[in-house]
């Protein structure tokens, strides 16, 4: 690990400004960031801590119904928290089926934001990767891609977004609050990730200094409460990064899905919200016909990126499992095994 | 330039200098306070060997810097058993044969403890296993976990209950 | 005197007295309260701290190392580089004996495989070393590198495994497919394993002039000291290896390995003591691995379901400079019985360390080959996977008609297909599915390994307070040496274990030999067993030629040993105790030493194997590839058990094994540059708690007169064979698609709906 200054701001705006040095970054919890520096993949100079800043740990209900949840909120309280799970059961179950209980007590909502690809081309700082370091060329392509992006993918950057917590967030419309230099702001999550294009490299919409302080869910994300499931698919139980997941909300009256959100993980550079998909459910009954056309549209621009055809179709029928558990209801409690198809029940809802 | 340090570690209050701000809690544990107890098996957050209780929650000590830590409260399984007499969970580690090499085994009781005051688990086997998948074991001493976990579990709602 | 002594046990818990007994892990109190000290966790004063630089290419050579950056950071106090080392007494490449493999200690600047040591950072602290480490940035004069089974020219091994010839031929093989009623051909392979023990190799040195204490992990710390002697021109007695506790082992601690001679050289060079410990990802490399197979198998059976042959042939790799041959085809030669059988073999050399190896060597590869073969032929035939072993049951061993030594396969067969409810089996697959609607999957397999036993020796003796002590260096990588050897201690010497001293774990006791094979527990255990016999016969001899002692003239009679004293065999009113005796002698201890070999006329006259049958069943989510193991019952034959306790925790861990071989474990190789892309844990899968299910073990009685003294059979490998296969052949079971390719993927089971 490089040797850094570190740096343990008082305030936001102090944080802010440490942060805005090139060579500098922020630390959270470190689950993702010192794996980076341990690897070598991140050799920042300065750390600002931001683990003391006050007030950035709370969850709180706004006026207006909105949830705000602070960026320094550790992911196992939020899906501990019995109000906030019950409002919004498919971002706890998500937030339950990632990492492990120890990594999940110390990272925060913030970090879990802004994880990096788990790419092992990315991951290893002697093989060419654009996204590390720009212009120097793409070893996941032709190279071992078998868990690789099936949309939205470019020539320079086939990575995939790992996290779990993202893709309900996504769905429900979170919005990410952000302070930086000239002030706070805020950002769709969808907008938050960008699609890698010519520029893999720029990973977030974020500028230097910028500092996440907090996600919000509005109002409207509770409405889904009686019908979100989160899915995924992975290679081991437990303690494995998705191979594609899927967020799945509805919200059903009188036989008919008045409106459905739904949002795919491990196939692309962000969090992919399936807004077409969504169209074709909006109106329809919930009954496997509309789940499978639904599963078509959401996966109708995905393409192969190498060894990874697979996806696509596992993909379809994340899907429409998914949107299948979503309909039959959200469990009361949230099964033993988080948005495994070997949770009880979980295959014929 | 050397930074100031105050831990609780095992409830004792340490007070020392860092020199570097690269030391994780893992290494300042094994390497400069000698408590080498907490194991490092990968060093990236992917074995749960370095499982310790910070503030009261489990965590993986090779993921955590040290001076971020400042002011925590510290315990590692040098602090658990009170002398000669074995926490519970240590104890049935022993009975239900628990571990083979041992290698990850101060991570899985640390673990175990901290599942329980998360109290998510409860005596469902299924959960339990879900709760301790952070913590690999290669001898494939499993069973024999769960097994003592479950006792433990059922053994303190028994005394809840009966108190 | 070792500083790792068992004297008693806080903890255990004991029904009766020693061998058979299911006491708990004498060392549990150590280890429950991490006060059980690793190699990692010394720290002599003035220790520095090393941290290897590897490299990122799989073939070349080193063309520039930044040295300068590197001492340039602070803390740093050396780096060793193969123009800066300590010169070795002899060339490590030089294979002194068959044991001997080669290493890379910086001997030059060739790079064999990627993950090769290339450099060595020695710092102050560990943080410097690590990143004076990365600042080396090598340069590389690269060449193409040959990976993958595919890669290079083929050629047959002049042998395979330990001295096993690569051909092996009993019958006529075309005859007996030509023969047969039915016949299957098919090919299975298996991916690159690392042993991936909890505890990274580590080694803390310190030479004190021209003696070397060293604390690392090793299965076999007396051929260990006889490598740190060869390589640094020492007499073996000014070498201490301590190795108490192993963090795992698995066979990649049994041969002494580069980075742990670094280790010593890095100490020597600076010195200092030194620390030196592998991190996860540079354990994917000079440390030993399992290599991969492809496994062709030809079968042919009569009209009755009967074996005409069985045609294994394997194909693996070695590396491109040291052979170690995966001997996979080697698993037919024993368990089904028919008139041809063949194994073969051929290889490729690739650029990857040298394969080693790694728990049921050539059993485990080749069992799952073989167990789905036999699944598919079973099929074939229509008959029912049981019915069809139990159809070409070996009587004797096939290929070389000699009896077994015992064999209660049978009993395996029936009490573990009892426990599991195999007769309920429909013979077709994706017939069963569970209540939640997964598809459910029935499969068995056959376990084998072969009862080996190797050298070594103990020393018994009995002190004048009537206690006992037992001196070995044996080793506990998990198996539960320190208990049960103390177990058979304690019997050996006619004492409650709380009586015996046992001392173990360093290399200056007596050779204990080596904790491979599954042959540690039989090897030590008997050289303990005859050291205690012994020394009760030298003591005996004291009293019975004495006249002041009761068992005066009991000579012919003889005595027996039992709780600290010796009684006449045919009048046990006539005793005297240990201490009696010694105290009337004048003698503060009496000892003597014992071996464990192997019985060479045994082992000419009976084939020697343990047995197993292993049922899995499996839920898989077809529409969505998933897989889970729900249930597995093993069923074991092991000759004497010596602590229930622990033998049922090996024969988990092996079932575990097995099913992480059918469903998890492989390194991805990139095929361009032989890189492994997954060198750590978190992509690397092993089963986490959640993949592992509720499993039973059962132990089948079996009493083998010829195996040794002891009747000792080993169980550490035992479990993965068998199981690989059940879980393989549950999953075709549950889903009627046959995979080939292990470990078996999301994708080979998401079949059209």
């Amino acid at each position: 690990m490089k040797p850094f200054d570190y740096v343990r701001p008082a305030t936001i705006a102090e944080a802010v400004t440490a942060a805005a040095q090139p060579g500098a970054t922020y630390l959270a919890a470190g689950t993702n960031l010192l794996d980076l520096m341990k690897g070598g993949v991140s050799r920042p100079d300065r750390l600002v801590d931001v683990t003391h800043l006050q007030g950035l740990d709370k969850i709180e209900h706004l006026a207006d119904g909105a949830l705000r949840i602070g960026a320094l909120v550790r992911n196992a309280d939020l899906a501990h928290d019995a109000a906030f799970a019950k409002a919004h059961p498919a971002i706890a179950e998500a937030l339950l089926s990632g990492a492990s209980a120890q990594l999940r007590n110390a990272a925060t909502v913030g970090g879990n934001l802004l994880q990096r690809t788990r790419c092992a081309y990315f991951y290893d700082p002697t093989s060419r990767c654009n996204r590390r370091e720009a212009g120097s060329g793409c070893d996941a392509r032709g190279g071992e891609n078998r868990l690789h992006a099936v949309l939205g993918w470019s020539e320079n950057c086939i990575a995939t977004h790992p996290s779990d917590f993202c893709v309900p967030l996504v769905a429900l419309d979170a919005i990410v609050e952000i302070e930086g230099k000239s002030g706070r702001r805020e950002l769709p999550l969808d907008e938050l990730h960008r699609l890698p294009g010519a520029a893999p490299q720029r990973e977030t919409a974020l500028e230097p200094g910028d500092l996440i302080v907090a996600v919000r869910l509005p109002a409207t994300a509770r409405d889904f409460a009686g019908h979100a499931r989160y899915l995924k698919v992975r290679e081991r139980t437990s303690y494995a990064f998705a191979v594609v997941s899927a967020a799945a909300a509805l919200r059903i009256e009188n036989g008919k899905i008045r409106e459905a959100r739904l949002a795919l993980g491990g196939v692309a550079a962000k969090p992919w919200r399936a807004r077409a998909a969504e169209a074709v459910l909006k109106g329809a009954a919930p009954e496997p016909s509309a789940f499978s056309e639904a599963a078509q549209a959401a996966l109708t621009d995905a393409k192969p990126s190498g060894d990874n055809a697979f996806k696509i179709e596992l993909a379809r029928r994340i899907v429409v499992r998914a949107l299948t558990l979503a309909a039959a209801g959200t469990p009361a409690r949230i099964p033993a095994l988080p948005a495994s198809p070997f949770a009880s029940g979980a295959l014929h809802a | 330039m050397t930074h100031s340090i105050s831990l609780t570690v095992n409830g004792a209050r340490r007070d020392f200098q860092l020199d570097d701000p690269r030391v994780t809690l893992l290494d300042l544990l094994r390497e400069r306070l000698q408590l080498t107890g907490t194991k490092k098996g990968c060093d990236r957050g992917q074995c749960g060997a370095c499982t310790i209780l910070v503030d009261g929650k489990r965590i993986n000590s090779c993921l955590a810097l040290a001076i971020s830590h400042d002011g925590a409260d510290i315990l590692t399984i040098e602090g658990v058993a009170r002398g000669d007499q074995l926490h519970p969970v240590q104890a049935a580690f022993i009975a239900h044969d628990g571990f083979q090499c041992g290698f990850c085994t101060p991570g899985q009781i640390m673990s175990a403890i901290g599942m329980m005051r998360e109290a998510q688990a409860g005596d469902d086997p299924e959960r339990i296993r879900e709760c301790m998948s952070g913590n690999l074991c290669r001898c494939g001493a499993y069973a024999g976990i769960v097994d003592a976990v479950l006792e433990v579990q059922t053994s303190e709602a028994n005394q809840r209950r009966s108190a | 005197m070792p500083e790792i002594s068992l004297t008693s046990a806080p903890a255990h818990i004991r029904h009766g007295s020693n061998i058979g007994q299911p006491l708990t892990r004498r060392d549990g109190v150590l280890k429950v309260k991490g006060q059980a000290a690793y190699a990692a966790d010394h720290h002599p004063p003035g220790m520095l701290f090393a941290v290897i630089a590897v490299s990122s290419i799989a073939r070349g050579r080193v063309a520039a190392l930044d040295v300068a950056a590197a001492k340039g950071h602070k803390g740093v106090v050396d780096v060793m580089t193969s123009k800066h080392r300590p010169e070795l007494a002899i060339d490590p490449d030089i294979k002194t004996n068959p044991f001997v493999f080669r290493m890379e200690v910086l001997q030059s600047d060739e790079i064999r495989y990627a993950n090769q040591p290339i450099a060595v950072v020695i710092a102050e602290t560990l943080e410097a070393a690590t990143e004076g480490a990365a600042l080396l940035a090598p340069r590389y004069d690269a060449l193409a590198p040959r990976v993958g089974l595919d890669a290079g020219e083929t050629f047959a091994p002049p042998v395979v495994g330990v001295g096993n010839p690569a051909e092996v031929q009993h019958g006529d093989i075309d005859a007996g497919l030509a023969a047969a009623a039915k016949r299957i051909e098919a090919t299975y392979e298996t991916p690159p394993q690392y042993h991936n023990a909890m505890e990274p190799h580590a080694i803390v040195a310190s030479w004190d002039g021209d003696t070397l204490s060293i604390d690392t992990p090793s299965q076999a710390m007396v051929m260990a000291r006889a490598r740190v002697a060869e390589l640094f021109g020492l007499v073996p007695e000014k070498i201490r290896i301590c190795s108490p506790f192993l963090g795992g082992g698995f066979g990649s601690k049994g041969f002494l390995t580069g980075p742990q001679i670094l280790g010593v050289m890095a100490a020597k060079l600076v010195g200092k003591p030194v620390k030196l410990v592998l991190r996860r990802e540079q354990m994917y490399g000079p440390v030993g691995h399992r290599a991969p197979t492809r496994q062709r198998l030809r079968m042919g059976i009569d009209a009755e379901g009967r074996f005409t042959a069985i045609d294994h042939h394997a194909k693996t790799v070695s590396s491109s400079y040291d052979d170690f041959y995966e001997p996979a085809a080697d698993a037919s030669h024993t368990l089904y019985a028919s008139p041809a059988i063949r194994s073969s073999h051929e290889a490729a050399r690739v650029d990857t360390g040298t394969p080693l190896f790694m728990r049921a060597p050539g059993e485990a590869t080749g069992s799952i080959a073989l167990e789905s073969a036999i699944d598919e032929m079973a099929l074939a035939c229509g008959m029912d996977p049981l019915a069809f072993r139990l159809t070409n049951y070996a009587e004797v061993e096939p290929t070389t008609g000699k009896p077994f030594s015992s064999k209660a396969l049978r009993a395996c067969y029936e009490q573990g297909a009892a426990r599991f409810g195999w007769a309920k089996r429909p013979l077709a697959p994706r017939q069963m599915r569970d209540d939640s609607g997964l598809l459910v999957g029935w499969g068995m397999g056959t376990a084998t390994f072969p009862a080996l036993m190797f050298q070594a020796e103990a020393r018994a003796a009995i002190r004048r307070d009537g206690t006992g002590v037992m001196e070995i260096g044996a080793h506990d990588m998990g198996q539960g040496a320190w208990t049960a050897l103390a177990q058979i201690a304690a019997d050996g010497l006619g004492l409650d274990v709380d009586r015996v001293e046992f001392r173990s774990g360093t290399s200056d006791l007596p050779d204990g030999g080596i904790a491979g094979g599954s042959a540690h527990t039989a090897t030590a255990g008997n050289a303990i067993h005859n050291a205690g016999a012994a020394v009760i016969a030298r003591l005996a001899d004291l009293a019975t030629r004495d006249e002041r002692s009761p068992l005066f003239g009991a000579g012919n009679a003889g005595v027996v040993a039992r709780d600290g004293k010796l009684f006449r065999r045919d009048d046990e009113s006539r005793g005297e105790s240990y201490a009696d005796i010694l105290a009337r002698a004048g003698l503060a201890e009496i000892d003597a030493r014992g071996t464990g070999a192997p019985n060479p006329t045994a082992q000419t006259d009976y084939a020697m194997h343990a047995h197993g049958a292993v049922f899995a069943e499996v839920k898989v989510d077809s529409e969505l590839g998933q897989i889970r193991v729900s249930r597995m019952v093993g069923a074991f034959a092991a000759g004497r058990i010596i602590n229930p306790h622990l033998v049922r925790s090996q024969l988990l861990g092996g079932m575990i094994w097995g099913l992480s071989f059918a469903l998890h474990e492989e390194a991805i190789t990139d095929r361009r540059t032989g890189r492994i892309m997954n060198a750590d844990l978190g992509e690397y899968h092993i089963p986490v708690n959640a993949d592992v299910p509720p499993m039973d073990v059962l132990t089948v009685e079996e009493h083998d007169p010829h195996v040794n003294a002891l009747g000792i059979k080993g169980v550490g490998e035992i479990g993965i064979t068998g199981s690989a296969g059940a879980v393989a052949n549950a999953v075709w079971h549950a889903t009627g698609v046959r995979v080939r390719r292990f470990p078996i993927r999301i994708e080979e089971l998401l079949t059209p709906l």
